[in-house]
Order: structure tokens, then C-alpha cells, then sequence
């Protein structure tokens, strides 16, 4: 069953909002990279709630012209229009007053979002129920969705997606240096608006199925997700795009089987769950891979230290080193070295022995600064090199009482 | 209006209203001068699962489990916020809005899969609050005030959001001091001796309480307007934090009772049978105070800021 439905088995419908899902999570992912690259991630959550009051008066609109209320494209035109106005006063807010971004955002957030609810109240109070589809856009509701109206969804996606592609070169420019971009001619402000209109759209489009307090997850978590896994920006907004589109497609396919499952709901936790998995799996940046690598280093440490105490022939105290030291043959449980041991010590006095001799002379200067306890100093220095700083060092000298 | 039609009616919701409003502004203050004004709707985003959790482990429907699980909840968002923000590298804002939609969806889902069609909890009720609902029943006029078989009838929320905005105002002044320190310059508040991560938190879990008592009676959409906007338009008011505050309980109540007054009875004015939601026109009031503070405020300006911006 999950089966069909991830291979597009389940009707026309399921099919197309499965696919609008999808390239919504496409589109949201790759726009949600701009907005955090930008440390801007918030704004979207004042975006979406600001579509409210716009579904609202476009709703009572409707009515008033003498029609049904209901027709998708102009509730979304409405949305579209409201979450701009709110996008305005955000940056109106931080800009022209002392008020920091994220006050400004709580403040449009809720104060548009309790002007929607007050229209939506005004809207129950003017007929016979008519306003029942209104709450959906709260939570996102797919069940029963029109043929048209997944249609639009899916139309939205692609453009918003194209847009994205088109637009990507400015963008990633201005996220890192929007001084060198302004300098090399970029209007920045009108490249930031242009960020918060592909926001915008990704979040009015995506009302209908993740629901406008949860689609801002679909822009912030995938860029997260994909920040563990490359430190460049080309490919974390292709990650982006596919783990947003991923955890689209498989929230909808799960929530088209079991009726039960609200469809934005469960997108959100996929997209979640797919950052779990990142933060715990991703190489170099995962905590796995930390944790590995922190435990490399220390034993690299123990080991290091604990054949230049033997060498020196100090007791060895640390229980850790101690059974690295066992582990690798190097020593017994009582802390005498084995005959490798006793090499491996000796080699490990010779080389701090001359490494000691080349961060004293100014020749070596390049290779000194690579010295940090645990390198081998061969694959700093050719043997000649080191030829030359052993005789500097001298063998040893017979003591003569 | 007479007042054997306020009392019972009007006066414990616009009450409730006031004090819930009072006691998110107060640590709504520090919270928005310390860059973390979000963390209000952080919390009460996550208020949801914490209260379906409580439901679905105690089974019923009462204020004390459901409190609790609503403070533990806020309590785990802080916490998840700061290991994502930590482990990850995270930037904060990115950090917040990924803990906070998660747990809103798992609440969401919670709900959804559990049966909760006998009880009254529901996602809009969530979000609304039921502030016209809280009526005092047992009064029949102002007389009623003074009458102690009356004054038992008194819905409860009322002397939970009572409690907890006593709890707010004490903290505030048992730690004002170090509080107001570590606010504005958080260094030489640590080199004085003070507590400032103790404190940090202390405060985040004291909004997280005037947030549950508030949400519990009146819902999430106050709770964020209330931690954000009378602050916000007090900042644009005043130099200084102690005005700062009076200011912010003045817009508070402002927006309350207006708020209130404006749901319940504006709409009669027009002709409309029906109420509009009081949580939503109080939101709205206390936005627009802020839109006139911002406009005609006497310190709206950052001091010497740059006109240019990117």
C-alpha cells in the first residue's frame, strides 16, 4: 500500500498533490538554503502566519461579490497579498525603529495571525457553515482535495522551483558578501525581497497541504539537514531540494493511505527524521563522525605521551594509556616495555629530540609550524633533512668518569 | 450596562484577560531586550504536545497534569533547541523553528491518532483559547464581589493565571538586580559573582510558566502577542527599564480590556448578531498600539543608526 502509493498507484488526485508535494519540497528546500545562508530563517514563520488575515478578507470578499467563497487561486492571491503587507512591516519594523528582527517577527506573527482568526470568526458568524474549509488552512488537509486545485499546487511548485533556478547565482552571492555584492551592482535590497517572494510563494502554495503553521519547517529543516553534509552552497541547496522534496513525497504518500495522518504533520517529522539521521550519520560534520574522530585523536595522544614516558622511564599512572600501550604490544599490565615497546619509545625521544632541533632554526620555519605533538617527522622532512638534523643532535658519546 | 449582566458575564474573562496579558509582558521585557523575544512562541508552540501527552498518560482533562506537561514540554524545547544549536552548529533562529515545528507537528499527530473525541482539546482550541467561556455563573451583580458562596463559583483559571503572574512579579523583584545586569552586559554581570546561565534560563522558565497558565485559559495567540508587543511598544516609549515595564503592563491591560470589549460588544455596534474571537481582537489591539508606538513613539529610533542597510 505505502508501496503504491510512493510509485503514484493511488488515483489521479493522490498523484497529483503527491507530486505538487514534492516539488514544493523541491522548491522550499532550495529557497529555505537562501533564507538561512542569510540567518534569516524566521522570517518565513512571520510570512506564514501573516497569510491568515488574507484567506480571510479574500474569503468575505468572495462572499460579497455573491460567490462561493471557496476558489483556491483567489484565496491564495489573498494570502499572498496579506503575508506581503506582513513581510513590509517586518521590515519596517527592524529597520526603521530600535526593534531587533526577531521582535519585529513575533509582533507581525501574532498580531496577524489574531486578526485572521478574529475574520475567521466573522466569517462562521456570516452564514451557514460556509466557512468550513477556512481551518484547513491552519493544519493543511489534502483528503478531498479537488482536481483543480492540486493542479494549482502543482503548477506553483514548478514555477516557484524555476524561479529558485533562475535566480540562484544573485542569491548565493548575497549570502555570503552582500557588501561584494552591492559593490559589484547587485540591488541588494530588491535581491532580498526577491529571497522573501520565493519564501512567500512556497509558503502561500504550500498552505493548502503542509498548512500555515507548519510549513515553515519545510524552509528551515531540509537546509539544516543539508548543512551537515557539505560546506559548499551549490550543493546544499541541491541537498536542500532533495531532502525537502524526499520528506514531501513520502509524508504525502503516508498520510494518502492512512486518512488518519495529517499530511503536513507528517511531512514535518519525515523532514525531521531526515535531519535526525544527518546529525547523527553525516561524515566530518555528524556527531558520529566527531565523536570517531575525537576518540582517534585521543588515542593518538595517549600513545604518543605514553612512549615518551617509557622512554624516559617514568611510571605510567593513566590507566587509559596504560592499555592502549598493552593493546598495541607495546607494554605489559605492570608498565614495562615489551622489546617493540622499547623501539617504538627510543624512535618516539628521537624524533621530539629533532623536532625540538627544528623549531629552534629559522630554516625550518614552514615545516615548525606543523609541529603539534603527535606528526612523524618523516613526512615532514626528507631524509636528507633529517640526516642533517641527527648530526646536528649527535649519537651517543661514551661517558668517561 | 447593568452590572447584573457584567459581573457574571463580562468581568472574570476580561479579568483573566488582563492578568494573563500582565503576566506574559513582564518577562515578555527581558526576553525581548536579551534578543530571545521568539522563544515565547517557541514555547507556546510546543505547549500543545505537552498538554496531549499529559492527557494521553493521565486520561483525563485537568489543569494540574496538563500544566505540568505543558511546562515540561516548554522544558524540552529549551533543551532540544540548545543541543540542535550546540551539536549541530546551528544558527539559533534555524534552531527554534526546527524544534518548535517538530513538536508542534508530533503534538498535532498525537492528537490526531489518540481519541480524544470525548474531551474538549482540540488544535483551534489550542490556538483560540476559550476566554468567552470563563463566565462566573454564581454572580448576580457587582454585590456578588463580597459574597463568599459567589466568589467560590469563580472559574478557576482565574486563580491560576493569578498565581502564576504573582510567581512572575516575585521572581522579577527577588532578582531584579542581577537580572537587569546580566540583561545589558552579561560579561560584567558574570564578573560581579551573578549567575547569569542560572539566570538565563531561570527567566526562560518563568515565561514558560506565565505561558502555560495563559494558554491554559486563553490561549496560544495571546501568549505570543502578549510576550512581544506591549514590550515592544514600551521599548519605542522609554529610555529606561523600569518605565520600560510600567509601560508594557499599561499596553497590556490596554489591550485586554479593549481587546475584549471590542470582540464582545463592537460587533452588536454594527449590527452583527454574533461575537468575534476575544484572543484574536486582543492580539490585534496590542498590535496596533505597537504600529502607533512605532510611528509616533518618542524613542523608536535606534540611537545613531545608520540609514543604510542591507
Amino acid at each position: 500500500m505505502l508501496l503504491d502509493a510512493l510509485t503514484l498507484q493511488l488515483g489521479y488526485n493522490a498523484t497529483l498533490v503527491t507530486v505538487g508535494a514534492a516539488l514544493l519540497g523541491v522548491a522550499s528546500g532550495v529557497t529555505g538554503t537562501f533564507l538561512y545562508l542569510r540567518k534569516r530563517a524566521l522570517v518565513s514563520d512571520a510570512i506564514s502566519h501573516a497569510t491568515l488575515p488574507g484567506v480571510g478578507l479574500a474569503f468575505i470578499v468572495m462572499v460579497l461579490l455573491g460567490g462561493d467563497g471557496r476558489s483556491l487561486p483567489v484565496l491564495l492571491l489573498g494570502a499572498a497579498m496579506s503575508s506581503w503587507v506582513g513581510l513590509l512591516c517586518v521590515n519596517l519594523l527592524s529597520q526603521r525603529t530600535r526593534l531587533s528582527e526577531d521582535a519585529a517577527i513575533g509582533a507581525v506573527l501574532s498580531v496577524f495571525f489574531g486578526f485572521g482568526i478574529v475574520l475567521l470568526t466573522v466569517i462562521q458568524t456570516m452564514g451557514s457553515g460556509r466557512a468550513a474549509g477556512l481551518e484547513s488552512f491552519l493544519l493543511g488537509a489534502t483528503a478531498g482535495m479537488l482536481f483543480n486545485d492540486a493542479m494549482v499546487i502543482a503548477i506553483g511548485g514548478a514555477l516557484t522551483l524555476l524561479a529558485v533556478v533562475i535566480l540562484r547565482r544573485p542569491m548565493t552571492l548575497l549570502a555570503f558578501d552582500p557588501e561584494y555584492a552591492a559593490a559589484r551592482g547587485l540591488n541588494v535590497q530588491r535581491m532580498d525581497l526577491a529571497i522573501m517572494a520565493l519564501a512567500m510563494a512556497v509558503t502561500v502554495i504550500g498552505l493548502k497541504i503542509v498548512g500555515l503553521i507548519l510549513i515553515v519547517a519545510m524552509l528551515i529543516i531540509p537546509p539544516v539537514t543539508a548543512r551537515f553534509w557539505t560546506d559548499r552552497t551549490d550543493h546544499m541547496t541541491l541537498i536542500a531540494g532533495v531532502a525537502g522534496g524526499a520528506a514531501a513525497w513520502i509524508g504525502a504518500s503516508l498520510s494518502a493511505i492512512a486518512p488518519a495522518l495529517p499530511t503536513g504533520p507528517i511531512i514535518v517529522l519525515v523532514s525531521f527524521a531526515l535531519f535526525a539521521l544527518s546529525l547523527l550519520l553525516a561524515p566530518n560534520r555528524g556527531l558520529l563522525a566527531v565523536g570517531l574522530r575525537h576518540n582517534r585523536f585521543q588515542r593518538r595522544v595517549h600513545l604518543r605521551q605514553g612512549l615518551l614516558a617509557l622512554a624516559q622511564g617514568q611510571p605510567i599512572y593513566e590507566a587509559y594509556t596504560l592499555r592502549i600501550l598493552r593493546r598495541a604490544g607495546l607494554a605489559h599490565a605492570d608498565g614495562v616495555p615489551t622489546d617493540t615497546g622499547r623501539a617504538r619509545a627510543a624512535k618516539a625521544l628521537l624524533d621530539e629530540k629533532r623536532w625540538e632541533t627544528v623549531r629552534q632554526d629559522q630554516a625550518f620555519e614552514s615545516a615548525a609550524a606543523l609541529y603539534d605533538g603527535l606528526r612523524d617527522i618523516e613526512t615532514v622532512l626528507t631524509a636528507d633533512q633529517i640526516a642533517e638534523i641527527d648530526h646536528r643532535i649527535g649519537g651517543p658519546k661514551e661517558v668517561t668518569p | 450596562m447593568s452590572g447584573a449582566e457584567f459581573v457574571p458575564l463580562s468581568l472574570t474573562p476580561m479579568l483573566i484577560g488582563v492578568l494573563s496579558a500582565i503576566a506574559c509582558a513582564l518577562p515578555g521585557n527581558f526576553l525581548l531586550l536579551r534578543k530571545q523575544a521568539l522563544i515565547g512562541d517557541a514555547i507556546s508552540h510546543v505547549v500543545l504536545p505537552g498538554i496531549v501527552t499529559a492527557f494521553l498518560l493521565t486520561g483525563v482533562v485537568a489543569a494540574l497534569p496538563m500544566m505540568i506537561g505543558a511546562a515540561g514540554a516548554a522544558v524540552v524545547a529549551v533543551v532540544m533547541i540548545e543541543a540542535v544549536r550546540r551539536l549541530g552548529n546551528i544558527e539559533p533562529g534555524a534552531a527554534m523553528g526546527l524544534t518548535f515545528t517538530t513538536l508542534f507537528a508530533g503534538g498535532v499527530l498525537l492528537l490526531e491518532q489518540s481519541d480524544t473525541s470525548g474531551v474538549h482539546l482540540d488544535v483551534e482550541h489550542a490556538l483560540y483559547g476559550n476566554l468567552e467561556s470563563l463566565i462566573w455563573l454564581d454572580a448576580t451583580g457587582w454585590g456578588s464581589l463580597l459574597d463568599a458562596s459567589a466568589l467560590l463559583g469563580l472559574p478557576p483559571e482565574l486563580g491560576r493565571v493569578a498565581i502564576a503572574l504573582i510567581g512572575v512579579a516575585v521572581f522579577l523583584w527577588l532578582f531584579w538586580r542581577p537580572l537587569v545586569l546580566s540583561t545589558f552586559d552579561e560579561n560584567f554581570a558574570r564578573t560581579m559573582g551573578a549567575p547569569t546561565t542560572v539566570l538565563g534560563i531561570a527567566l526562560v522558565l518563568v515565561s514558560a510558566l506565565a505561558a502555560v497558565a495563559a494558554f491554559d485559559a486563553v490561549g496560544s495567540i495571546i501568549v505570543i502577542a502578549m510576550f512581544i508587543c506591549p514590550p515592544a511598544a514600551a521599548r519605542l516609549m522609554t529610555n529606561r527599564l523600569e518605565h520600560q515595564i510600567a509601560w508594557s503592563v499599561a499596553f497590556a491591560t490596554l489591550s485586554a480590556v479593549l481587546g475584549y470589549v471590542l470582540a464582545g460588544y463592537a460587533p452588536l455596534w454594527f449590527g452583527f448578531e454574533y461575537a468575534v474571537s476575544a484572543a484574536g481582537m486582543i492580539a490585534t489591539v496590542s498590535g496596533l498600539i505597537l504600529a502607533a508606538a512605532a510611528f509616533c513613539g518618542p524613542c523608536r529610533l535606534r540611537s545613531g543608526a545608520s540609514t543604510v542597510s542591507f
